[in-house]
């Protein structure tokens, strides 16, 4: 960890008040996000138990699941999640702009795009589990599920799938934005807590941090794992849910036994809805300080300055996004597959390598508070131009003609660990490149090789004048292709051969859960 | 400690290493291999054993490809190929820009920027990025080098370049990393961010693997210690046997803790400067000082070293000494530092920058020197092994005193993932292994 | 290695220390959980005299949030494990020939806890586990094949604890093998790092034991097999799957953990003589300070006396603590530095460095400068989230 970052902690720790960690927000904040705030039920692999979901901070919609162990239900827990996801996820998909690309056809490009925002990291593996388990399930046949079931798994898996991507913004856990923006007097675990950590950001009124940290600890937690003692709390009202159940079958049965067979098995009567309604209170209050939480994080986060470089990773989110949409749309396409192949799993790597140097890099442009980490690990610094050789002319080796190579020599308190022959790039003017010449205490010098234009001599205004404070560091984005990855059909024998071709008319994926019982 | 099956090798180590050779040849002509592996240890004659096999390759009709992962290892290569098959036309692929060395200017070494160009040489060398921008050629061999050190995504790239080939590395030094978290992709067989050789391997189970058994490089003095702390179930043993290596120093310089440093590894061939216990940040400037000044000191004592190769003695200069560290920032530093000593000749790198390179000796500062708590990568098994195993002649350490105290008060809760290969001895146990032997010649450097 | 019997005089002491504090037997998960921070001697002192520690959470005032586990969850991992085992271990069989790559020979499954005449006690499944065991390793035709609910006896410290696997594989090649079957998924062939690691440390301790016993019967410790069965749940099914895990890694740690635990012979040596934990009220908390903790945040989930050790560690003060609470990478960065407002001094020049601290000191103050420089003089104390705004109401969309 970096100096900065540590005197950050340790200065809110000893004034009991956050310390910002950043001096812009590094991710985009959509101006109508939608929250979601999960629990599963504990012991299974995924049983969704209950979301409060939503764009309006006033209308949280609670969908809770009182028998998360039914099949039934959880499916048409799904099923209503979807018919309240899908309309958000997919509108932002009709606006579009037409991207000219170099070497490629152009495409369209929505103007937006949605953006799901959850507590914790947890809220995103949420997301992906919810993908796995329903973007497989079958429309038709013997355990066939409502239409948006598949289609809601295969944007969770959308989402779940760009949230890995660095610097990605469609799905955010708010302790991570929160943790980007500001640095508490608690550890990195601790902050892991929405609640603590919100806490010591946004105390009540003349409340310190840690003290207003301390109070909420042991509160309701953020999820999607739910607190044991809660669980304890539960396990009566979901035995009493399971007995109205049982007990209206019964008297159903009784009653009418040509029409018990008619009405869906979730369907409840009075005595189900009233044992529904009270796992529902007894959810809503344990989820609705998360929702609270979240929603004010939000405001928070809508308070800083955004980074200047945020609006360019969105437009890839953007550019995902109507792939994504255009994929989806197209009535031939498959669901993401369960794992990804070979050749898939090298692209996503080489993927969201690219993604992450260019986000460290463009991230310490826009933000003096991350540079200054840099410059204290001396791979930066920041120093005042004293004196411009402008008529410098280099013949580099094995070159007959020489080249406008001014010399700059900068003064700085920063020590820079860089020796003669590094690359440097320039926060302040993005476009001049310049090689370290010397270092000494006090003093940089360096040869300006690039942004100067092609002619004989600088273009005007391209060599920096005495007088300029700069900011110079070795860290430079490369906005390389990614390489030219060989057809599946193609793989290798090295790593396996090529998969085996899935047929179309093959049987489908053997439904694992639906044969299950589950109690 | 679990019992180590097998042991080291015994018998005359030319013939032990020629007999692994000619196996590994053997194979190569059988055609009855799609690839062959083998396992080197450190200094155990890889290069040698590329040559050779490329020269028998070459002789039998074949032509070839070699991959390499640095511009360097592929440089140094083309220097052996040349001085050992004059006669070979062979070929450089490489990058808009690339200058050969001095060593290869003017040598029959054909330098291009497009595979077309090098039709006509049998055998073609290029790092695995270049190879992997070459479309439409495919040779019927390919020697892959330091292939421990690549990711199995830059092997997907090149290996529908070639229909067989031979894999050659060492599986002790560090992995291959990644900058992003790669959890998602570790249950995958071809997980991308594993080493070529375990994704090979995993895929090829009936792959022939060989093991060289003789490290050349390291002295008596090292070899048994290097093949027990990280090669427990793959022993080798040194070419050379005790006095067959010889270090030695002029009259001492001022007589203090650095000229007895000095002295205790020309002895032994270890030696460790123990720095006063204390806690440190990343750049322990009084560590840093004490790595410079000793390599410093080690040109200054006008040393000789004497070996099977050179029974006259070759003199200690600065291009026979390198300097090991974890970070780049101590690198940054210990260099200033030596240029204040007027010793800036002499190599400053970090571990996994001086994989696959040799000295005489080396001066190390240890990973765990000086820090609060143990973390992963300081006690990353490769790390060390890198460091520990480049001389030649003698290895000297410089560390905080207190080592032993971090490792037992570190807490143990690494994560599992499933069909990942078990990493083994652990950091922990060769951290031991090593800083035992290191106790035993121990020079205390006052605060 | 050394011996870990504990001599009369050191009992004696842990007994003290103790008194009428109600014991706590380990067992798999608390030896394993032995590994977490070795370096506290407070939690060396209180595992080695057995102190329940959930108690002693109580009566120092900072109940353990750790370690709770959901009925749910229980439910669950009951009724799985009941499922692989059923009808004489017929799933557990399939997935045993599955891994191993060999069938379990044809013998019984052998429940250990069977009443026979009332529960049997503990010596009794005891017994009933080494007689299993030493006529499996024989060789003997009618052995079982696979042992359920054996019990292991393991000396802690000079205690004996006892701990059950949850079944033993008795003869697959000639070697046993621990099956170790927990409810939680995986999918697609992966599972949470965290649960594997923490089921693969439990498992490597009861090969540990099993090693042990193997040797008391007079046999090659190797015919335990350093590789277990572990058994889950298949993907978002009830359906097991099992993999083979290497534990030899985890084995490592168990026997350095165990050995350092005979170790608190040192510890004790720093302690008052009269020391003890069974005291009333405020006392309760300054007995326990005597033994100094080495607190860090993952105590959290690994320890039930965490709080009360973060509490102690964060100081009265306000403002000072230890530079641990906030984490190691925290610590790391700052050399040796231990006090919070001890670093601010030196960052902020208001102390001179001691000698040793010249480095840090330099760092601190380069690092205030640079932060001072991006945010302004007014940085120390400033306030920096937005504005304030009131909660609205919220709940008024529920249902």
């Amino acid at each position: 960890m970096s100096a900065i970052a540590a005197l950050g902690r340790l200065r809110a720790a000893a004034t009991g008040v956050a310390q910002p960690a950043a001096t812009v927000r590094h991710r985009h904040l959509s101006a109508g996000p939608l929250v979601l705030v999960p629990y599963v039920l504990a012991g299974e692999a995924f049983a969704p138990l209950a979301v409060l979901v939503g764009t309006d901070r006033d209308r949280p919609h609670l969908l809770a699941v009182p028998q998360p162990r039914d099949r039934d239900r959880r499916f048409a827990h799904a099923a209503e999640l979807g018919r309240l996801l899908l309309p958000y996820l997919g509108a932002f998909a009709a606006e579009t702009e037409t991207i000219e690309r170099r070497s490629e056809d152009p495409y369209e490009r929505s103007l937006d795009a949605p953006q799901v925002l959850v507590p914790t990291a947890g809220g995103v593996e949420y997301l992906r589990l919810l993908g796995r388990s329903t973007r497989f399930r079958r429309t038709d046949g013997e355990f066939a599920v409502a239409q948006e079931v598949p289609l809601l798994g295969r944007w969770s898996t959308w989402l779940a799938d760009r949230a890995g991507v660095p610097g990605s913004s469609v799905l955010l856990a708010m302790t991570d934005l929160l943790t980007q923006a500001w640095v508490t007097g608690q550890s990195a675990l601790e902050d892991g807590d929405l609640a603590a950590l919100l806490a010591w950001i946004d105390p009540p009124a003349g409340q310190r941090g840690d003290r207003a940290a301390r109070a909420v600890e042991g509160g309701p937690t953020a999820g999607p794992a739910t607190d044991p003692a809660f669980d304890e709390r539960l396990v009566p009202l979901i035995a009493a849910f399971d007995d109205a159940v049982a007990a209206e079958r019964d008297e159903a049965a009784e009653r009418d036994e040509a029409d018990a067979a008619g009405g869906a098995r979730t369907d409840l009567g009075p005595r189900g809805r009233d044992a529904e309604q009270a796992i529902r209170d007894a959810l809503a209050a344990e989820l609705l300080p998360t929702w609270d939480r979240v929603w004010r994080g939000v405001e928070l986060l809508r308070a800083l300055p955004s980074g200047a470089s945020v609006a360019g990773r969105w437009e890839a989110d953007r550019a995902s996004y109507s792939f994504f949409a255009a994929a989806l749309a197209d009535p031939e396409s498959r669901p993401q597959p369960r794992v990804p192949g070979a050749i898939s799993a090298a692209a996503q790597l080489a993927g969201r390598e690219r993604a992450q140097a260019r986000l460290d890099a463009e991230q310490v442009r826009d933000d003096p508070l991350l540079m200054a980490a840099v410059r204290l690990a001396g791979e930066a610094f920041r120093g005042e131009l004293g004196a411009v050789d402008a008529e410098r002319m280099v013949a580099e080796p094995g070159k007959k003609t020489a080249r406008p190579r001014p010399m700059l020599t900068f003064a700085t308190d920063d020590e820079p660990l860089f020796g003669p022959g590094t690359d440097l790039a320039c926060v302040e003017r993005p476009d001049a490149k310049a090689r370290v010449l010397a270092t000494e205490p006090g003093r940089v010098v360096l040869e300006l090789r690039g942004g100067m234009g092609g002619g004989k001599a600088p273009k005007p205004g391209s060599v920096p004048e005495v007088g300029e404070v700069l900011c110079w560091t070795s860290l430079i984005a490369e906005f390389r292709r990614g390489p030219d990855w060989p057809d599946v059909e193609d793989t290798p024998w090295t790593h396996g051969g090529p998969p085996p071709v899935p047929e179309p008319e093959a049987a489908p994926e053997a439904d694992d859960d639906a044969l299950e019982d589950w109690s | 400690m679990t019992a180590v099956a097998t042991v080291r090798p015994e018998g005359d180590p030319a013939a032990l290493a020629a007999a692994a050779t000619d196996a590994v040849l053997a194979d190569l002509a059988s055609g009855a291999h799609r690839g062959v592996v083998v396992d080197s240890p450190p200094g155990a004659g890889k290069s040698t054993l590329v040559v050779r096999a490329a020269g028998e390759l070459a002789r039998g009709g074949e032509r070839l490809m070699i991959v390499a992962q640095t511009n360097n290892q592929v440089d140094d290569l083309l220097v052996r190929l040349v001085e050992e098959h004059p006669g070979l036309a062979v070929g450089r692929l490489s990058a808009t820009g690339y200058r050969l060395p001095p060593a290869l200017v003017g040598s029959s070494v054909s330098n291009a920027e497009k595979a077309e160009a090098l039709d006509a040489c049998v055998v073609v060398v290029a790092t695995a990025a270049k190879w992997a921008l070459v479309q439409d050629r495919r040779w019927p061999w390919a020697i892959v080098d330091e292939a421990y050190q690549m990711r199995s995504d830059a092997l997907l790239l090149v290996a529908r370049l070639f229909d067989r080939a031979l894999f050659v590395g060492d599986p002790g030094q560090l992995d291959p990393f990644a900058t992003v978290d790669t959890s998602r992709w570790h249950s995958l067989s071809y997980d991308p961010s594993q080493s070529a050789v375990v994704v090979l391997r995993r895929h090829n189970p009936d792959l022939p693997v060989h093991r060289l058994p003789v490290s050349w490089r390291l002295p008596a003095s090292a070899a048994p210690l290097v093949s027990e702390a990280f090669y427990p179930f793959t022993p080798f043993r040194s070419g050379t046997g005790p006095g067959e290596r010889l270090l030695h120093f002029g009259a001492a310089v001022e007589h203090d803790a650095y000229d007895a440093a000095v002295d205790v590894a020309a002895k032994s061939g270890w030696g460790l400067l123990e720095l006063p216990a204390r806690f440190t940040a990343a750049a322990d400037e009084e560590a840093v000082r004490a790595v410079a000044t000793l390599a410093a000191r080690l040109l200054a004592r006008g040393g000789t070293t004497i070996g099977e190769r050179t029974p006259d003695g070759v003199p200690l200069d600065a291009s026979r000494i390198a300097i090991g560290v974890s970070h780049r920032e101590q690198r940054a530093r210990i260099e200033s530092a030596l240029r204040d000593l007027g010793a800036a000749d002499v190599v400053v790198d970090t571990a996994n920058r001086l994989q696959g390179r040799e000295f005489d000796v080396t001066v190390v500062l240890h990973p765990l020197s000086g820090r609060r708590d143990a973390t992963e990568f300081h006690l990353e098994t490769g790390r060390l092994c890198v460091l520990a195993s480049r001389h030649r002649h003698a290895c000297l350490v410089v560390a905080r005193a207190g080592i032993p105290d971090l490792l037992d008060a570190h807490p143990t809760a690494d994560p599992v993932h499933l069909g990942v290969p078990v990493s083994f001895p652990d950091g922990w146990e060769a951290n031991q292994a090593v800083l035992a032997e290191l106790a035993r010649h121990r020079v205390a450097l006052p605060g | 290695m050394r011996t870990t019997g504990t001599t009369g005089a050191i009992a004696g002491r842990l007994e003290q220390l103790r008194g009428t504090l109600p014991t706590r037997n380990h067992n798999a998960r608390t030896v394993a959980a032995l590994a977490a921070n070795p370096g506290c001697a407070r939690r060396g002192v209180l595992d080695a005299a057995g102190i329940e520690k959930t108690v002693l959470a109580d009566r120092l005032g900072f109940p353990a949030r750790y370690g709770g586990r959901s009925p749910f969850a229980i439910g669950r991992g009951n009724v799985f494990e009941a499922r692989v085992k059923a009808d004489g271990g017929t799933e557990l069989r399939r997935l045993l020939a599955e891994t191993l790559g060999a069938h379990p020979d044809a013998g019984a499954l052998i429940d250990v806890d069977h009443e026979s005449a009332g529960r049997p006690s503990r010596e009794e499944r005891v017994a009933r586990t080494r007689d299993a065991l030493a006529r499996a390793a024989r060789g003997e035709p009618d052995a079982c094949a696979i042992l359920d609910h054996p019990l292991l006896p393991l000396d802690v410290a000079g205690r004996r604890a006892y701990l059950e696997p949850d079944a033993m594989a008795c003869r697959v090649a000639g070697r046993l093998y621990v099956v170790e079957i927990k409810s939680f998924a995986i999918i697609d062939g992966s599972a949470d790092p965290g649960k594997l690691a923490s089921a693969t440390r439990q498992a490597a301790v009861y090969v540990h034991a099993l090693r042990r016993l193997a040797a008391e019967l007079g046999l090659d410790p190797d015919v335990v097999a350093t590789d277990i069965v572990l058994v889950c749940a298949q993907d978002f099914s009830n359906r097991p799957v099992a993999v083979v895990l290497d534990v030899r890694r985890e084995l490592a740690t168990t026997r350095r953990r165990l050995e350092r635990l005979s170790g608190v012979e040192e510890l004790l040596g720093e302690l008052p003589e009269t020391l003890t934990f069974d005291v009333d009220g405020e006392l309760v908390g300054a007995a326990v300070a005597r033994v100094p903790a080495a607190y860090v945040p993952d105590c959290l989930s690994a320890c039930e006396l965490a709080l009360f050790c973060r509490d102690e560690a964060r100081g009265c003060a306000p403002g000072g603590g230890s530079v641990g609470t906030l984490g190691t990478s925290v610590r790391g960065a700052l050399g040796g530095i231990e006090d919070i407002a001890d670093a601010l001094a030196l960052a902020d020049g208001r102390r001179a460095a001691r000698p040793g601290e010249e480095d840090v000191a330099r760092l601190l103050r380069r690092a205030q400068a640079l932060r001072a420089e991006v945010l302004g003089a007014a940085e120390p104390g400033s306030r920096a989230p937005g504005t304030e705004v009131p909660l609205s109401e919220v709940s008024g969309g529920v249902r």
